[in-house]
């Protein structure tokens, strides 16, 4: 289990140093009417589910959880819509029940799983996440779920096993973004074995502890926090273990833009957007974006000898 | 056709001015009323945006549609338009300079612009500055034919504008691509040989 530090021994320098980057020295335009129209996404929630000011929700840097309001309502999702707010309502009815996920590819032990029975199978643990897009805002979220490992241990990849495939649901009469021909469906990521191995990798059921909603990948997603929020792919119903590094349906629609490993790192640019700052939404300053999400200590162990501007 | 508009063009001067006030109301209901998303500086940003480049296209339309559909008299609400333009481009490049990066100059100029598509956009946004500045009847008295000239300025920021867009969207480019057919069919009616073209073409259409 990782050992996540609480937020009273977060690190005081890295505490004062957020608030002086939060607090910047900018005067903020309009401030006054955007104060109205932004508190109320944040504060203005009575029940606990709105709100994430309990002193406990936090995340390991000491960051409070965004709203479910906004966790909910603000999602790409391009099966259901390419308009963030729009997926929400779009995804209402997705049949999430009855749902199998095949793992297969180059196992001991392929299986078809119920969703339900990987749930009693695991025990689900909390794990608060910082979510990162690859767009410039992130959130922090309080997922539930297992790691991705226990169930790579109950298939046991092969010799020669080296990544990790996953595919969404293709439903085009469920899914109708997929009738569109400009992206090649289903969605597709990938991990390699020792990422996806990694114990910061879950397969999340639920969000605030309640079951995950379909705008959010119900009813199984992967969670990788220290890359960008697109390689957590949604609503997954096949996992392969193969030799081969997948090709991944973004990184087939702008190969230039988007590489297999797509870790969240401001020092490897992007050639639209920089990605030296993000905004967290609910909040009106930037931030700056930290090297694997703030996961570097976690995770930078993957990736001795490996140019990340070249493999990006 | 054109007679009417010159006749009704005091009503037809308050609709514009409502049409091309509409986008900036509605983004002060959604504010006031909580309409915007959880990125609410990002929606601000292209709602700002997406006005100043339709009333762009709207500018560049007029010289061909004059031409075209004989309507002459819509020369007298380029001016607006245009104003209307810059009116929108300024309030998007405030909000991203100043709302979105908190004229966090430093951090601006380090790396948000070498960016290609917040260059191009703010290299459309200088193009604005002096055409705005000499749109008074002042000015173009004063520069005489060269007034003429400086506003052909206009045709590059049609093409810094479209390019900026381009580049702003995250993989599927076909709406600013549609923008772009526009703003080239809208230069391309600037030329007389296309034009003449585009006549003999309508000629031989219509005498089928």
């Amino acid at each position: 289990m990782l050992n996540i530090p609480s937020p009273e021994i977060t690190p005081e320098h890295i505490y004062l140093s957020r608030r002086k980057f939060m607090s910047g020295a900018s005067k903020i335009m309009l401030g006054a009417a955007l104060t109205v129209a932004c508190s109320d996404q944040t504060e203005s929630s009575n029940s606990d589910f709105d709100s994430g000011n309990r002193q406990t929700d936090r995340d390991n840097l000491g960051d409070s959880w965004t709203s479910y309001k906004s966790i909910t309502n603000y999602n790409n999702f391009y099966e259901f819509s390419v308009n963030k707010e729009r997926v929400a309502v779009m995804a209402q009815d997705l049949r999430i029940s009855p749902w199998e996920i095949e793992v297969g590819g180059m196992v001991k032990n392929p299986g078809r799983y119920h969703v339900d029975d990987l749930l009693s199978k695991f025990d689900q643990e909390e794990r608060v996440y910082r979510l990162r897009c690859v767009e410039g805002w992130s959130m922090v979220i309080p997922w539930t779920g297992f790691p991705l490992r226990r169930l790579l241990d109950e298939v046991e990849p092969t010799m020669n096993a080296r990544y990790v495939r996953f595919e969404t649901l293709y439903d085009p009469v469920q899914l109708p973004g997929q009738n569109d021909g400009w992206y090649s469906w289903p969605y597709v990521e990938g991990l390699r074995l020792d990422e996806a191995s990694h114990d910061l990798t879950i397969l999340a059921t639920g969000i605030y502890g309640r079951a995950l909603l379909p705008q959010n990948g119900a009813p199984l997603r992967l969670v990788v926090p220290w890359k960008y929020g697109f390689k957590s792919i949604k609503s997954i119903v096949r996992m392969d273990l193969v030799s081969e590094q997948p090709v991944s349906l973004w990184m087939k629609a702008a190969p230039v833009e988007y590489g297999f490993y797509a870790n969240v790192n401001p020092n490897v640019h992007h050639p639209r957007w920089s990605q030296d700052t993000e905004r967290r939404i609910g909040e009106l300053q930037r931030r700056k974006t930290l090297l694997f999400n703030g996961y570097a200590e976690q995770v930078d162990n993957l990736y001795t000898n490996m140019d990340l501007k070249i493999h990006f | 056709m054109d007679n009417a508009i010159s006749y009704m063009s005091k009503y037809i001067r308050i609709i514009v001015h409502i049409c091309a006030l509409l986008p900036l109301l509605t983004l002060f209901w959604d504010l006031r009323f909580d309409n915007l998303s959880v990125n609410p500086i990002q929606d601000i940003t292209f709602r700002t945006g997406k006005p100043a480049l339709v009333l762009l296209v709207l500018v560049l339309s007029v010289t061909p549609v004059r031409k075209w559909f004989g309507l002459h008299s819509l020369i007298q609400f380029r001016r607006t338009l245009g104003l209307y333009v810059f009116m929108y481009a300024s309030l998007h490049f405030l909000v991203f300079v100043g709302l979105d990066y908190g004229f966090d100059i430093e951090l601006l100029l380090s790396s948000v612009f070498k960016k290609p598509y917040v260059v191009l956009g703010f290299l459309a946004y200088l193009t604005l500055v002096p055409l705005a500045i000499t749109s008074t009847r002042g000015w173009i008295r004063r520069l005489g034919k060269y007034w003429k000239m400086l506003h052909r300025l206009v045709y590059l920021t049609g093409i810094l504008a479209v390019a900026h867009y381009i580049w702003a969207v995250k993989s599927d480019i076909r709406q600013p691509l549609l923008f772009a057919a526009v703003i080239c069919l809208m230069l391309f009616a600037r030329i007389p040989a296309f034009n003449r073209s585009l006549h003999l073409l309508s000629e031989r259409w219509t005498s089928k």
